[in-house]
């Protein structure tokens, strides 16, 4: 579906592109500089993979919906 | 920047890092992006109120869940999973998956031949002016009052959880959402809603992955939960013999007939707010696959809501109360359960995203409740009774002002449910009186052809006043409590739900009658409208897997095994 040129799905691309790098970067500078405070189950650090995944499927999803003057509606 | 810096770090139940601030802003610049963008494809009537009927069956149908899914909606049921155990699923499974099935493949197809643009639209078309007035005014009354309400109870959470100022919490989110629905329309609203929808996975999904790793997954949650609170928390039908035997004093006959029934048909295929959304749809097909993506999806939504309420009884060292207890004794309450979970596990970051898919969950609701209020308002009532013969453009202009004044009375009704607390359960029981007559003056419009104006009007009023007057007469005399519910340990869930069935029994009985005894339209006046006199385009040409009812079954064999798993 596709919003005057641009998908929807690339604007949800962007969203999760930028959230996960947010989340990652977190997530690594806890990794060197530990919290006083951790939550629990820390040593999993959810942050750094699950900021990853969204970072991946952001960067997935925008390379695969990117707004091109061709373009015709997709998904 | 200083000051509004302040207020986010002023928190109560968690603190947010930069990172997590830097989140929720993002989140509010985006959402408004997308509706600057598509400011200028909302210059027809059918564009800003109808998103132009181009949407696909995935956008139609995750906005159709999503402008369900608002953040009360979350955090009030995984409370309610806290309070009541695993059957508050009922209201996820049995309480949406049949009814969105239902509207899939048996009432959208009448909704989109007649090319109405709402509900009432669709009564006018079947049972005349009359019905339809009655019907939008109650519509449009209790949606932007319902608005104002979630706004406040909002802003309430806000306000617990971050710290927040309600007044800081109210402006923004509203100014947000007038901004982008009045910009781009129902499109600004349903792409939003998408958006909204991913990250409300986004933020959530963590809380019940990291909680079954700590719990030592489903087996060792469930012992836990029978040695902290107690078996019955984990059986979804075992408990329901009787109204003694489960904390929701409910029994099964009010779950599958109130609940599975009534009330979940009368909101999931009458409820313009949902409905709207898949009337959007770019084809019938598309009309009728929205709802069974949507059901697909929320089959999945308990392992975000129910579960995490589980998961704290089992893992959470305080134990949680209702609201009264809580604040007299400084605790947390039940509907703090969800912001609770998410402290508990979410670092810098994920606590910004669980607290984005909060909001995102707040505003599109919100938005749900302002597009469907603006398309009833100038459609239903202004066109309708006080200005018939505008163009186009006027009715678009109004669109637009109508979502903006929308907006403007929710705050309105939030700040007045902010000095007047009773307010709220009178609007939320108010609402709950016109959903069931509703469903049942809809459906017998659609399958019944001998069905008349007057009967679909007089069962509609006379299911409506029944509602009305059995919830009086309990609220005036508890004892009557055993008559409408059949049994006096009933707790008020379960009078909801038989006051439900009551009503629209009455609704369905009045409606036959009084059809019975006036004349009915002329099959040609009916064509489009009702079952037996529309073509239905068939689907026999196309390949099984592209038919809707092929993933309709697919969804209900896979409810009835996730009934019986757990039951």
């Amino acid at each position: 579906m596709r919003t005057g040129g641009i998908s929807i799905w690339f604007f949800i691309g962007i969203s999760l592109f930028v959230n996960g790098a947010l989340v990652l970067q977190a997530g690594i500078r806890e990794l060197f500089h530990p919290p006083a405070q951790p939550v629990v189950l820390y040593s999993l650090h959810a942050n750094v993979w699950w900021g990853a995944v969204l970072f991946v499927v952001g960067v997935l999803y925008c390379a695969r919906f990117y707004p091109r003057r061709d373009a015709t509606a997709s998904s | 920047m200083t000051s509004q810096l302040a207020m986010f770090s002023a928190s109560r139940l968690v603190h947010l890092s930069t990172t997590d601030i830097v989140i929720v802003i993002f989140y509010f610049a985006l959402v408004l992006a997308i509706g600057w963008h598509l400011r200028g494809q909302a210059k027809t009537g059918e564009d800003f109120f109808m998103a132009g009927r181009e949407m696909t069956a995935w956008v139609a149908g995750l906005s159709f869940l999503s402008a369900n899914l608002g953040s009360l909606e979350l955090m009030g049921w995984a409370g309610a999973a806290y309070q009541y155990g695993i059957l508050a699923t009922h209201w996820y499974w049995i309480g949406a998956i049949p009814a969105m099935l239902f509207l899939g493949l048996v009432m959208m197809p009448f909704y989109y031949i007649c090319k109405t643009h709402s509900v009432p639209g669709y009564l006018k078309l079947r049972f005349g002016e009359a019905s339809r007035a009655l019907s939008a005014i109650s519509f449009a009354f209790m949606t932007v009052l319902m608005s104002g309400i979630n706004m406040y109870s909002m802003a309430l959470v806000m306000k617990v959880v971050l710290g927040w100022d309600i007044n800081f919490s109210i402006l923004v989110s509203s100014i947000t959402v007038a901004v982008y629905v009045a910009l781009g329309g129902l499109r600004s609203a349903i792409f939003n809603e998408v958006l909204q929808f991913i990250l409300i996975w986004a933020g959530a999904l963590l809380i019940p992955i990291l909680g079954l790793i700590e719990a030592g997954g489903w087996r060792n949650l469930k012992v836990q939960i029978a040695h902290n609170a107690s078996a019955e928390y984990t059986h979804l039908w075992g408990s329901l013999g009787s109204f003694n035997s489960n904390p929701m004093g409910v029994n099964w006959v009010g779950i599958v007939f109130g609940l599975g029934a009534i009330l979940s048909f009368g909101y999931w295929t009458t409820d313009f707010l949902v409905v709207q959304r898949v009337l959007s749809a770019k084809d019938i097909r598309s009309a009728k696959m929205a709802p069974i993506i949507g059901a697909a999806f929320k089959m999945a939504v308990p392992f975000i809501v129910i579960l995490p309420g589980l998961l704290a009884l089992a893992v959470l060292p305080v134990k949680l109360t209702g609201e009264t207890l809580a604040i007299a004794s400084g605790g947390h309450s039940y509907n703090e359960v969800l912001p609770l979970m998410l402290a508990r596990y979410c670092g810098p970051g994920l606590l910004g995203l669980g607290i984005t898919a909060l909001i995102a969950g707040f505003m599109s609701g919100m938005a749900g409740n302002v597009s469907a209020f603006t398309t009833v308002w100038t459609y239903d009532i202004y066109r309708a009774l006080i200005h018939k013969k505008a163009s186009d453009q006027h009715y678009v202009s109004m669109g637009r002002w109508s979502t903006v004044v929308g907006v403007a009375i929710s705050v309105g009704t939030a700040y007045l449910v902010m000095q007047f607390a009773s307010i709220m359960d009178y609007v939320q029981a108010l609402f709950s009186f016109f959903i069931a007559p509703l469903f049942g003056t809809v459906i017998l419009g659609m399958l019944w052809k001998r069905t008349t104006a007057a009967g679909g009007f007089w069962g509609l009023l006379a299911g409506t006043l029944s509602s009305i007057g059995m919830y009086a007469w309990v609220k005036m005399d508890p004892a009557a409590l055993r008559y409408v519910a059949l049994s006096s340990s009933a707790q008020p869930m379960a009078e909801n739900l038989f006051r439900a069935l009551w009503c629209w029994i009455i609704c369905v009985l009045v409606t036959v009658i009084v059809s019975l005894l006036t004349r009915p339209k002329s099959d040609q006046e009916l064509v489009g409208l009702v079952y037996g006199l529309t073509p239905i385009p068939s689907e026999r040409e196309i390949a099984f897997y592209y038919r809707p009812v092929f993933w309709a079954i697919v969804v209900g064999v896979v409810f009835v095994v996730a009934n019986v798993l757990l039951w």
